[in-house]
């Protein structure tokens, strides 16, 4: 049996750090309770360029509470207290938190937030606490808390703290640490007063994103004095370019992709409606909205990263009984007249408009994004934000649900089979009314899954809906009507020549030039790209 | 739907109410009109603005009414429908005969209505930040003209964040493009080169921004410190700061200082990614003192809800209120044109804690600052101008405007854009 297994070791060093800081702690003359607490009450009436000040002489206090303190003021959650006079943290959202005393950590309780008066803190100084504390971090054993302090020297950096990263490069053991650590030093070289270094330097940054080494690089490449080194410099630049467009491409893809897809989860339901039905639903964009403001009843009751897998089923049922409701109350006494239908339904997306104006208030509605769809997921330099991704892979998701309801279940059989010949499917059988309130409610109850995806993208308020119901249209009859596949390409090919329109014409311009496309588009062929074959073709 | 339409039942019965009593009050009441859109995408930001100015009514009726009678507030609504301001400009003037108008948020509103208060001779207080080049003598501009919010807001930018790039980013219309258009000048006069400005221009509502982020994110990473001005309107920031969070743009690097977005548009967004980021306005809600507690307090009674915000259009109806009620108590009468005699010169409490003057050009006096987003959904002023600005009607930055003045209290002048290089006025509303 071994004497000490591995967590034992970790405990025994651990126990020892502890001994080291404390034995350690108490040999240089250790800040007093005191001389922090002088410190903090300065914050108080401190300008910002006194508090910068202050910052500074807390960093260089040795007391453990220091980083506490101020990582408090760096997320606004330092508080001053005038009776009795203190600083405070606190914490808790609304109108009451709750404090504890900033120098000794003890407990008191909730008080009133217009009772507090919040130390005021900028980005100057929150970038200023976190290269203090980062510095700080540098011979961390945490690889992160390494990391960031690597980092944030790579945005300042000092040629006084070189020293330092030389000693850690020649102990650290994770390669992409090493990695940084190398690029700093490089960074610092390249302000070295020898010209050799210099050039040196450029060449070893070369092809290096950051935008901190991209933008010395290009003061070097403009400004150095030493040829060879500017150079060497504009050498380097050019890599980085050449980088840099083929990043720009597969990032522009990638929007396009992603604004495809959203237009894609927009424009399916209405596939459904409008292409196999024949049913101009103006109401469309108004239970997208039904299912954003779902998402957000649903967050009331649910943790958020619980929120979405219950909110879509949920979103597909209230939306889609919705859609039954309006089919079996006005749009099955208006087929065949696509005038009435659309005169009607649009009455309907006022309504709902005005009725969620009343209910919820005009005002947008917050909804939170999970934990698991914040942030970005790097390929290589490729950074894809990451709620974008999920939601491709809904609407792939979704597209693919809904090709196997249509192609494999009976109810897509009869939905077909109405679509196509309604007569003849009547005669065989098929409750032609209940497959056309039952094709409503799917095609409704996918608008509202989609108006989950949306949430997330945009505002929930009561105009959400407008805002996506021509560009549904537009993807529909460009895909060709009643065409599933059709709506697929067109999304994806809408979404990408939107995106690469966009860069060199500006927003505005981009959709004006695709729209005219469209419209050309349209008079050389009016069924769209899949148009529908067959008798169907000739409703 | 069936469902909610006992809803409105409600609103029916207090409408005809209403009505009945307007009936009943006819005679000794001073009516106010509400001009301010209840329906469609403005009703976001303005019904705010009614509910406002019926809490101030409200106060003022407790108070004992103005010059011995009660006000009367006659709400209709526009429903963010441009020409239907009009109309409903003319209903409230002609057929309710109300002694002022509190009302209108867009730009494009207010040209609409303009025509109608000239030709009636009424009067129109205008609550909201807007982009000058105008001065009528029948509107009383109590929000921020660009030179008490832009201009200001880019000298903090300038000075204190030693921004040298600049992306300009607005939504597509009259308010940000003037807006722009003077920031432009403004920058160049100062020193900024062509190729260190941005400008960018997005549709209404636009949600979809990565394209545009990742340009900014480009243009930010030229090695030069770069903000984004933001003009962008209501509706479309909320994806534009998604976007920013998701693409990791923080403040510390590209900090957005947006002159549309306050304490209403953030309670509408998890503002935990924008924690940093900018507005310029004339007030915040988390200002502290005795004022402006006591709005929030009253506020917070009228609209039985403790959650509710307050923000900058709302302290310039207050202050546009108050100063219509001592201008009538000054002229001692509600006649338009004593009325607007007196207002010139006359002073009233800003919630700030200092005093908004009315200036002859119609535009008031105000302090600006800048606020950093909390993750509470509030702003820490983090800059603060030394003294009051007063309101420039016409922009000394753009070529067409740099000679025109607006003066309604000098006989001489009496005019909306008088031309010191011609000494001439050239009419009421010219470009």
């Amino acid at each position: 049996m071994p004497v000490c297994a591995p967590a034992c070791v970790r405990l025994k060093l651990i126990l020892f750090l502890l001994a080291l800081t404390l034995c350690c702690g108490s040999l240089p003359a250790r800040a007093s309770d005191d001389a922090l607490r002088t410190t903090l009450l300065q914050l108080h009436d401190a300008d910002f360029d006194s508090k910068a000040t202050l910052i500074e002489t807390l960093a260089a206090l040795d007391h453990p509470r220091v980083a506490l303190i101020l990582n408090a003021l760096s997320a606004s959650q330092l508080y001053y207290q005038a009776d009795p006079e203190r600083i405070v943290i606190g914490t808790g959202d609304g109108a009451e938190i709750t404090i504890e005393d900033a120098v000794s950590g003890a407990a008191l309780g909730p008080v009133t937030k217009r009772d507090l008066e919040r130390i005021t803190t900028n980005n100057q100084m929150r970038s200023l606490i976190e290269d203090r504390l980062a510095s700080l971090g540098l011979s961390s054993a945490d690889p992160q808390q390494r990391r960031a302090a690597v980092e944030s020297f790579l945005r300042n950096p000092d040629p006084a703290g070189a020293e330092r990263l030389k000693a850690r490069l020649a102990v650290e053991t994770d390669s992409k640490i090493k990695e940084l650590l190398t690029l700093s030093l490089a960074l610092v070289d390249l302000s070295s007063p020898d010209a050799a270094v210099r050039t040196k330097a450029a060449e070893a940054l070369g092809g290096q994103l950051q935008p901190e080494i991209r933008g010395q690089l290009a003061k070097a490449a403009a400004e150095d004095p030493d040829p060879a080194t500017r150079e060497a410099a504009q050498r380097a630049v050019s890599r980085t370019e050449f980088r840099l467009q083929l990043l720009g491409g597969a990032e522009t893809l990638f929007f396009g992709l992603s604004l495809g897809s959203v237009l894609i989860l927009a424009a399916i339901g209405l596939a459904v409606t409008f292409g196999v039905m024949g049913v101009i639903n103006m109401a469309h964009g108004e239970l997208m909205m039904i299912g954003a403001y779902t998402t957000w009843l649903v967050q009331q009751w649910l943790p958020v990263n619980w929120s979405l897998p219950v909110a879509i089923p949920l979103a597909f049922l209230v939306a889609g009984l919705m859609g039954i409701a309006i089919e079996r109350g006005i749009i099955r006494f208006l087929y065949g007249r696509p005038l009435e239908t659309l005169l009607a339904t649009f009455g309907v997306s006022l309504i709902l408009q005005q009725a969620v104006r009343s209910i919820f208030s005009p005002l947008n509605r917050s909804v939170a994004t999970p934990d698991w769809m914040s942030g970005t997921l790097a390929f290589g330099p490729l950074e894809l934000t990451l709620n974008r991704l999920v939601i491709v892979g809904f609407c792939i998701a979704v597209f693919a649900l809904l090709w196997l309801a249509l192609q494999r279940t009976r109810l897509g059989l009869e939905v077909r089979a109405v679509a196509q010949n309604r007569a003849m499917a009547r005669a065989m059988g098929v409750r032609s009314a209940r497959v056309d309130a039952l094709t409503f409610g799917l095609g409704s109850g996918i608008a509202g899954v989609a108006g989950v995806a949306l949430s997330q993208l945009t505002n929930v308020g009561p105009n959400l809906g407008q805002s996506y119901i021509v560009d549904s249209f537009m993807v529909v009859v460009f895909g060709g009507v009643g065409n599933l596949w059709g709506t697929l390409v067109a999304g994806l090919s809408l979404g990408v020549a939107n995106k690469l329109l966009e860069p060199w014409s500006g927003a505005v311009l981009a959709k004006i030039v695709v729209l005219i496309f469209l419209i050309l588009f349209i008079q050389k062929r009016p069924r769209g790209l899949f148009p529908q074959r067959g008798r169907a073709a000739e409703v | 739907m069936i469902k909610t339409m006992p809803k409105f039942l409600p609103w029916l019965a207090a409408g005809a109410l209403a009505l009945g009593a307007t009936l009943a009050h006819a005679a000794d009441t001073i009516k106010v009109g509400v001009l301010h859109s209840l329906s469609g995408t403005m009703a976001i930001s303005e019904t705010t603005l009614k509910d406002t100015v019926l809490m101030l009514i409200d106060a003022q009726n407790k108070k004992g009414g103005l010059l011995g009678k009660q006000l009367e507030p006659v709400v209709v609504d526009p429903a963010s429908n441009w020409p239907l301001f009009a109309e409903k400009a003319r209903e409230l003037l002609q057929k309710d005969k109300v002694a002022v108008v509190f009302g209108c948020w867009t730009s494009v509103s207010r040209k609409s209505v303009l025509p109608v208060f000239e030709e009636l001779n009424g009067i129109l207080f205008y609550p909201v930040q807007y982009e000058g080049e105008e001065s009528s003598r029948n509107v009383f501009y109590t929000g921020a003209a660009p030179n008490q919010q832009a201009i200001p807001a880019v000298d903090y930018l300038m000075k204190d964040l030693k921004v040298q790039r600049w992306v300009l980013a607005g939504t597509d219309y009259v308010y940000p493009r003037t807006t722009n258009k003077i920031l432009e000048a403004y920058l160049k006069a100062k020193g900024v080169k062509d190729e260190d400005i941005m400008i960018n221009y997005t549709p209404f509502g636009h949600s979809d921004w990565q394209s545009i982020v990742a340009d900014i994110k480009k243009f930010g990473s030229a090695g030069k410190k770069t903000a984004v001005v933001s003009t962008i309107n209501g509706d479309a920031n909320v994806p534009f700061y998604k976007e920013l969070g998701n693409q990791g743009v923080s403040a510390k690097d590209i900090p957005v200082v947006a002159f549309s977005v306050g304490e209403e548009e953030l309670s509408g967004i998890d503002t935990k990614p924008l924690v940093g980021h900018l507005a310029a306005w004339n007030y915040f809600m988390s200002v502290k003192n005795k004022a402006n507690d006591a709005f929030i307090k009253e506020w917070h009674t009228f609209i039985k809800d403790p959650k509710r915000v307050t923000n900058d259009p709302m302290e310039a109806t207050y202050i546009g209120f108050n100063m219509w009620v001592k201008a009538v108590e000054k002229a001692k009468t509600t006649d338009p044109d004593k009325v607007i005699d007196a207002m010139v010169g006359i002073e009233a409490p800003n919630l700030t804690g200092g005093t908004a003057k009315m200036l002859p050009n119609h535009h008031i006096t105000k302090p600006v600052l800048i606020g950093e987003i909390q993750g509470d959904g509030q702003f820490d002023v983090v800059w603060k101008t030394k003294g009051l600005v007063a309101g420039d009607a016409w922009s000394d930055y753009l070529p067409g405007s740099k000679d025109l003045v607006a003066d309604w209290a000098d006989p001489k002048i009496k005019c909306g854009n008088y031309n010191t290089v011609t000494k001439k006025c050239s009419g009421q509303n010219v470009k």
